[in-house]
Order: structure tokens, then C-alpha cells, then sequence
């Protein structure tokens, strides 16, 4: 078991490395000159040369692209220049906020979406099939931040019972329950697309279980209904599930994009969004090579949990 | 991928067009999609003709206006302009850009897809490559990416949102070109001499295209979202230009006073959104069949017993088991149909009863009905008793019949490989058979499960217990089979093709197993085969079963010597001796010749 995850992680490194070449390639791209959006209207010719100088900008690009990585495998992301801090104490400061949205909204949407599409599935056609195919099919349809929106209105604007954004309180917070009342919205909201993929998964999963002999089998046993159903196929069913909960991570991570600007959770995506704006390369280019790397992790998290819950795999 | 072996190597007829619109037309569903979004592509069309204010027209005295005020229908916005023509003319550049960029995505992914599928090998290696690398990124931060990189703008956020979707397409049609890339039409075209493009395109394309469709269809929604999403983050449209997304996150700073110029555009998202994800899933039914996710019919815990079924009297009430007169059918689109008709047999205490037929005769049907384990829908028994001990089987309420199934009646199934559970171990599922039934604590439980194993020959069975199936051998696997169904010492052990699947000595070896332990344990056996030499073997009686009808029943040995039916004469004329293989074919044509005489 440990020699497979060891094997696993070794064959993400020259994942990390074409997400780098990726990152890097996109952000050159960028037409315009960076050293004049920084130097902005002290652009003298002067000055400019200076920058790219400093930059290391006048080099050709694979050389740029070594010097950089280089400097990022030992820990060094350069210096976001519209804050004035290294880009990396920025990213995981952020990037901390952002895992316990994502994390949050990744459990939430998994519990969710496995109980809807569990009970969508042991009763086809009833009314509550129904009506869970209807939320999961409005779920999936509708743009996160609007649902946001709405949620603030009705939550926090009209019944007042939840905070509409922000992490914590600015007054008196701090506290972990500060934090989860903070979270109760934008983890919630994340979560809704996403659950509503695993839900319409896993109930496709558990009819195709349903039918298969080893389920007959537990039956002839003489195992009541509700046994057959959760020790044996939902067992089956989940193995099969597993790995579109990885997907989803990164669905959650990106929509957390969205959820950060509608909440003002001070996240990594939001800013993304403000680094993107303020073209402040450096700092994007670490903030997207940070959350694809982590993306990658959670997808082989999700193989490991998948390998272990299926010995056929295991062997 | 069935969809394209099946529609041959030429594209769909006209005809197969018709069908598959009435199809799409049918499915409720889809059609309320269908016309939904009609609706709204007419009028994002018409929106120049329609009597609408112009949309960027400000009028600061006129700002925030409510819903429903005079001259604005859906209210104003904070600069006073009308939000109903905004949202028509913005839906327009909402869906516009949306489906181009569904366009875009499918053009160049399927080319990928086709070329890659195509080529094989190391182009297809390295390109897939590519593809995997791309799909790492977390979907919507690449199309952050590369806004960030071209800028914001409405053509920039369409590139962006294309190419995070090129993947999707490039896997699909991958998939579905590598399989085809072999296939006997495609070599017959490049032996005649057809270049590599024109053999794609005309050859191999044609079949994609159902995958490119439902590939396009499935993803315009999620297009049409992440195009608004970018909007919205003011990467996209860029004013005085709006789309809905746009819309929607300059009102926000609205959204305490005035509400709907954010909560508006948003429902217009949601209507475009899900009428296309309805229709998509819609077409997904219609050209894929396969994926249709109301195909599968979720059994019930019993067979689905026909409200009026005629119920014999119990023939034989000395019998431990008693079929009397079983129809059991499926029904299928509406229409039933019998697998087998007006079955009679009986079993007496320690008994053994060959049922021996050919496949699809319905032994497994009726062997399977004795407990209700026929899956429902689509299975029902439509006629017959099934008395064990007298009491009607599929009179008895739900729990009593589980409570029968195991202990009283156990089964023994085909194939051990798929009838064990993949990922429990052996040792748990024989515990779980008797715990089903008895009351034991955990110790006694192993000792009892350990035991049962070691009987059915299973040797170091306390170690073999934390193996899972698929790490025995399939004789091993068929003992633990016997083992579960031996756990709680059943009157009634029906045994649906125990051997079949399995090599010749392995197969004696749980014949004599089973044997042993009929004689051991005084159990009635109901086996189920197709061979005469096993029914030889270990039968006392035997009932011959064609076409879902018993046609001749009797004592073995009586049977053998004497059968009175042509095709029973047929299945032992079948049954190959020892030193009498010469001119075996010949001898038996002259059985098949008589059977077949007018």
C-alpha cells in the first residue's frame, strides 16, 4: 500500500512540472510590457530597461523559465509588486482561507450529493426521486454567484441569521464558531453543483449495482432489504464514486473563484481576481501553480481512498 | 461507443433522423427544453425588431426603478436603464458567445480527438498527454489564466472558456476514433487506397458525430455559466457592452436596495442553462441508449407477483417444496412476456431433482422464482403456487420471505466470480449468512464461518477467510459459494448451474462435494444443468425443460433408458461416452434428423 502511494506521488512530479510550463507559457503571453504596468508614469526607456533587467525579463524565455522554476522549487515565488511582499507568504496566506472554504463545501457536497443519490436511487420514480432529480438538475443549472446572491438577501439581509461575508466578525470574532457561522453560506453555496454532479453519479452507480449477481446473491442470503442495500451496494456503488469526488475538488477550487468575490472571503481566488486586474504577474502565476498543484493532490488522494476501498485494485 | 459500430459505416439514413427526432420529442422532458429555449433564441434574435427601449439609454431621473413600474416592465437599473431590453439584448450576447465557444471547443477538440484516436501510438501518447495536463487545472482557474494572459474582454473570456473545454471533446471523440480506427471499414478503406484525411473524414467521422453531439450538449450549459462567470468578475464583457453575467456584477452593488438588477439577469442564466441541460440530457438518451439513466429499473427486494394469478392447490403436501403451475414473465415497453409456462415440480425431503435444459429454456427463471430473486422490473409471476412446507411462498409477507431465504431455501448461483461480493472478504460474507439468520457473538461467528470452510474443503480456511474472491481459484471460490449456502442447514438447496463454470476436475470435485453432503445432511437438492452426465451423477428424478415448458419428467435412470421426448433423445444422444467418439456427429444427426421431421 505505502510502495503504491510512493509510486503515485512520484508520478505527479512531471505533472507539476507541465502545470509549470503551462503557467509559465500562459503569463508570457501577456502582450504589453509588465515593466510599464509597474513603472505605470514613471515609464521613462531608462527605468523601463531597468526592470526587465531585474526581472531577468531580457532573457529568452526558456531561460526565463528556468531561472523562475529554479527559484520556485526553493521556495522562492518572486514578489507580487502591487502588494510589496514575497508572492508565496500572500498565496498561502490566502490559500489557507481558501482550503477551509474548499474543504468545507468538498465534504459537504459528498455527503450530500452520496444521501440524495443513494435515496434517489432505492426509490426510483417515488416522489422523492423526483424531487431530488429536480433540485439536482436546478443546482446544476444555476450560476454559484447568483445562488450566493440570493442566499445573502434571504439569510442575512432579510431573516439577519447569518453573516453575509467575510471570514470573521470584525468585531469580537475570531473564534472557531465565528468562523463556521462565517462559512455556513459560501461553503454551502459551493457545494450545491457540485453535490448535484455526485448525486446524479452515484444514483446511476447504485442502479447499475443493484442489478449485478453478487447483490442477487446477498438476497438469497436472506440479508434484509436495508443491508443489501448499504453494505453491498452502496459499498460497490462508492468505489465507482470516488474518483468524480476528485473532479469535483477541482470544480470546488475553481468555483471557490466566484464564491470569494459574492462572499469577500479572503481567499485565492479573489485574489486571482484582483492580480489579474492589476496585472501582477508574479503573483498569479504562483496563486494558479499553487492551487493546480494542490488540485493534482486531491485527485490522487482520491485514487489512494479508491484503492483502498477496492482490494481488486489493492493487489 | 456502441453508437458508432452499430450505425455501420455509413452516416444515419434520413429515416434513423425522423425516428430520433420523434424520440427527443417524446421524452417530456427534453421537449419542454426544446421549446424553452426556442423561445429564448427566437427572441434573443428578434431583439432588434422588438419594440424595445434602447438598452443602453441612461436616464439618471428614472434610476432603480422598481419591477412592474410604468414603461419598464422589469424596472430600471442604477444608471435608469431598462432592464428588460438589457436582458434581451444581453442574453443575445450571452448565448451568442456561449455556443461559439461550444463551437470553437468541439472543432478543435475533436480534431485532437480524431487525430490522436486516429494515428495511435506516439502522436496519440503525446497529444493525450497534453490534454491530461490541461485537465489538471482546476476547470475554471485555467480560463482565469488565460483571461489574465489576453486580458479582459468578451472575445477573450469566449477563447478562454473553448479552449478549458477542448478536452472534454478530445477524450470523447478519442475514445470513440480509436475504436473505430481498427475496425474492418476503415481498413477496407485504406486498402483501397484512400488518404489518411479523406479516410477521416469520410470514413470515421460520420460515426464520431453522434459523440461530438452529445459532447456539445452536455457541455453548452456549463459554457454558457463560466462565460457569464467571467462577466461577472469583470473579466468579460466589458461596459458599455453587456452580457448577463456582466449584468448581474454590476448590480450587485445594488443588492441591498434594489435587488432585481442583479437577481434578474441571474434567472435568465438559470432559464438558458437548464433548458439546455434538459435537452442535453435529452439527446444523450436518444443517440446513446446506453447512457440513458432511466434504463436501468431498480429491483426490488422480491419478484413483483401478479395481483389476479391463478394459484394451484398444493399436489403434494408430503413434498418440502412444490411448484404448482409457475408462469413467470418479463415485462418489457409495456408488453409482458412468459419466460416459462405452467411449471410443475416437486421436491420430496432429501431429494435430489435434475432440471436440465438448454440456455434460455428457463431453468434459471424458474429456479430463481422459487424465492422471488427474479429481478423486478422487469420480472413478474403471473400464475403458480410455490408451497414449501405447505405455506405459499409469495403469500407470505415481505420479512417472512427474507427470513425463508438462506435458511430454509438456499441457493447456490453460476458464476462464483460475480455472484461473491468484490470487496468483502470470504470469511465475512459466509459470517454474514449465518448471522442473517442466527444470533451469535463475534467469536462464534468466526469459529462457525472457519468451520463451514474447512467442511467445504477449503484448506488453512482460517487464513483463506481474509481473502477476498477475487484472490481464490474459481473451484474455491464455488466452495464458499456452498459454504454460504450451507450455513443455516436448509431443507432446500437449489442449485442453478453450479459447475458450468468451471474446468472438468474441478467440476467432479464439488459434484462429490455436494453429493457427500446431500447424504450427510439429509437436504433436498434442486440442480440445475445442462448435462446429462452431471444429472447421471447425482439426480434420483429429472425434469426436461425446452422452450420455458417442462416436457418430460421421471426417475433418472428410467429416463435414460427410455426418454419419450424428442428432445430429451436429443440431449442424451448429446453426452459424449468414453471410446465412443468415432462417428459421434453422425450418430447424432440421425437423433436431430427425426426431431426435426415435419
Amino acid at each position: 500500500m505505502s510502495a503504491y502511494i510512493l509510486k503515485r506521488l512520484l508520478s505527479i512530479i512531471p505533472v507539476l512540472f507541465g502545470l509549470s510550463i503551462i503557467v509559465f507559457l500562459v503569463m508570457s503571453m501577456i502582450p504589453g510590457d509588465p515593466a510599464i504596468a509597474i513603472l505605470g508614469s514613471y515609464a521613462t526607456p531608462e527605468n523601463v530597461e531597468r526592470i526587465n533587467r531585474d526581472l531577468g525579463l531580457d532573457k529568452p524565455l526558456v531561460q526565463q523559465y528556468f531561472i523562475w522554476i529554479g527559484n520556485v522549487v526553493q521556495g522562492d515565488f518572486g514578489r507580487s509588486f502591487a502588494l510589496n511582499r514575497p508572492v508565496l507568504d500572500e498565496v498561502l496566506e490566502r490559500f489557507r482561507a481558501t482550503l477551509i472554504l474548499a474543504g468545507v463545501a468538498l465534504v459537504l457536497c459528498s455527503v450530500m450529493g452520496l444521501i440524495a443519490g443513494v435515496i434517489s436511487a432505492v426509490r426510483q420514480f417515488g416522489w422523492a426521486d423526483k424531487a431530488i432529480t429536480f433540485v439536482v438538475l436546478a443546482g446544476i443549472s444555476m450560476p454559484s454567484f447568483w445562488l450566493g446572491l440570493i442566499l445573502i438577501l434571504l439569510f442575512a439581509v432579510r431573516w439577519r441569521l447569518l453573516p453575509a461575508s467575510g471570514m470573521y466578525a470584525i468585531y469580537g470574532g475570531g473564534d472557531l464558531k465565528d468562523l463556521l457561522l462565517h462559512l455556513i453560506l459560501p461553503a454551502s453555496t459551493l457545494a450545491v453543483v457540485a453535490a448535484g454532479v455526485i448525486a446524479r453519479l452515484t444514483r446511476a452507480a447504485m442502479l447499475e449495482v443493484l442489478r449485478q449477481d453478487f447483490v442477487r446473491t446477498a438476497r438469497a442470503k436472506g440479508l434484509p432489504e436495508r443491508q443489501v442495500i448499504y453494505r453491498h451496494a452502496f459499498r460497490a456503488a462508492l468505489v465507482g464514486v470516488i474518483p468524480v469526488i476528485g473532479i469535483q475538488a477541482g470544480f470546488v477550487l475553481g468555483g471557490a473563484v466566484y464564491i470569494e468575490t459574492v462572499f469577500q472571503w479572503p481567499g485565492i481566488g479573489a485574489m486571482l481576481v484582483k492580480a489579474i486586474s492589476t496585472r501582477d504577474i508574479l503573483l498569479v502565476q504562483g496563486g494558479v501553480l499553487i492551487v493546480a498543484s494542490s488540485h493534482v493532490l486531491f485527485n490522487l488522494a482520491a485514487d489512494v481512498v479508491q484503492t483502498m476501498l477496492d482490494p481488486r485494485i489493492r493487489a | 461507443m456502441t453508437v458508432a459500430t452499430s450505425s455501420g459505416p455509413t452516416p444515419a439514413g434520413s429515416r434513423n433522423q425522423v425516428s430520433a427526432w420523434r424520440l427527443l420529442l417524446n421524452n417530456r422532458l427534453a421537449a419542454v427544453g426544446l421549446v424553452l429555449l426556442s423561445l429564448l433564441v427566437l427572441v434573443a434574435l428578434l431583439a432588434p425588431l422588438l419594440p424595445l427601449p434602447d438598452p443602453d439609454a441612461t436616464a439618471p431621473a428614472e434610476r432603480l426603478q422598481p419591477v412592474l413600474s410604468q414603461g419598464h416592465l422589469l424596472g430600471t437599473d442604477q444608471l435608469g436603464r431598462d432592464i428588460l431590453s438589457r436582458l434581451t439584448w444581453g442574453s443575445r450576447v450571452s448565448m451568442a458567445v456561449g455556443f461559439a465557444a461550444t463551437l470553437v471547443a468541439a472543432a478543435i477538440g475533436s480534431t485532437i480527438g480524431l487525430v490522436s484516436g486516429y494515428a495511435g501510438g506516439r502522436t496519440d501518447n503525446l497529444m493525450m498527454r497534453g490534454v491530461d495536463m490541461l485537465m489538471a487545472f482546476p476547470y475554471i482557474l485555467l480560463a482565469l489564466a488565460i483571461v489574465a494572459a489576453l486580458g479582459p474582454g468578451l472575445m477573450n473570456a469566449l477563447y478562454a472558456i473553448a479552449i478549458v473545454n477542448i478536452p472534454f471533446f478530445a477524450r470523447n471523440v478519442r475514445g470513440v476514433t480509436l475504436g473505430l480506427s481498427h475496425a474492418e471499414f476503415v481498413d477496407a478503406a485504406r486498402l483501397s487506397g484512400k488518404g489518411h484525411l479523406s479516410i477521416i473524414t469520410t470514413e470515421v467521422l460520420p460515426n464520431v458525430l453522434p459523440v461530438i453531439v452529445i459532447t456539445m450538449s452536455t457541455t453548452a450549459g456549463w459554457m454558457i455559466l463560466e462565460t457569464a462567470g467571467l462577466s461577472f468578475l469583470g473579466l468579460g464583457a466589458q461596459p458599455p457592452q453587456a452580457d448577463l453575467g456582466s449584468m448581474l456584477g454590476e448590480g450587485r452593488a445594488q443588492l441591498f436596495t434594489a435587488p432585481q438588477v442583479s437577481i434578474v439577469p441571474g434567472v435568465m442564466i438559470f432559464l438558458i442553462v437548464i433548458s439546455l441541460n434538459v435537452l442535453g440530457d435529452g439527446i444523450r438518451d436518444v443517440l446513446d441508449p446506453r447512457l440513458r439513466s432511466g434504463a436501468l429499473l431498480r429491483p426490488g427486494p422480491r419478484t413483483e407477483v401478479h395481483s389476479d394469478r391463478a394459484q394451484p392447490a398444493n399436489g403434494f403436501p408430503s413434498a418440502v417444496l412444490n411448484v404448482e403451475g409457475l408462469e413467470t414473465g418479463f415485462v418489457r415497453n409495456g408488453h409482458y412476456s412468459s419466460a416459462v409456462k405452467a411449471v410443475s415440480l416437486h421436491l420430496h425431503p432429501g431429494e435430489c431433482l435434475g432440471l436440465i435444459g438448454e440456455s434460455g429454456s428457463g431453468k434459471s427463471v424458474t429456479a430463481l422464482s422459487i424465492m422471488g430473486l427474479v429481478n423486478s422490473p422487469p420480472g413478474v409471476i403471473r400464475n403458480g403456487g410455490i408451497y414449501l412446507h405447505g405455506d405459499d411462498v409469495h403469500s407470505m409477507p415481505d420479512t417472512r420471505l427474507i427470513s425463508c431465504r438462506g435458511s430454509r431455501v438456499a441457493y447456490i448461483f453460476q458464476d462464483p466470480l460475480t455472484t461473491l461480493h468484490p470487496m468483502h472478504t470470504i470469511g465475512r460474507q459466509v459470517e454474514e449468512a449465518i448471522s442473517a439468520h442466527q444470533r451469535l457473538d463475534r467469536r462464534a461467528l468466526q469459529e462457525r464461518s472457519v468451520a463451514l470452510l474447512e467442511r467445504v474443503g477449503i484448506r488453512d480456511a482460517r487464513e483463506r477467510a481474509k481473502h477476498y474472491p477475487h484472490q481464490l481459484s474459481g473451484g474455491q471460490r464455488q466452495r464458499v459459494g456452498i459454504a454460504m449456502a450451507l450455513a443455516n442447514d436448509p431443507d432446500v438447496i437449489v442449485a442453478d448451474e453450479p459447475t458450468t463454470a468451471l474446468d472438468v476436475t474441478v467440476q467432479a470435485q464439488i459434484l462429490g462435494l455436494l453429493k457427500e453432503l446431500r447424504r450427510e445432511r439429509g437436504m433436498a437438492l434442486l440442480f440445475i444443468t445442462h448435462d446429462f452426465g452431471v444429472v447421471a451423477e447425482i439426480c434420483d428424478r429429472v425434469a426436461v425443460m425446452k422452450d420455458g415448458v417442462v416436457v418430460e419428467t421421471g426417475p433418472t435412470q428410467e429416463l435414460l433408458a427410455d426418454p419419450q421426448h424428442d428432445y430429451t433423445k436429443r440431449l442424451i444422444a448429446c453426452v459424449p461416452e468414453i471410446g465412443r467418439g468415432s462417428d459421434f456427429l453422425a450418430r447424432v444427426r440421425s437423433v436431430f434428423d427425426a426431431g426435426n421431421k415435419p
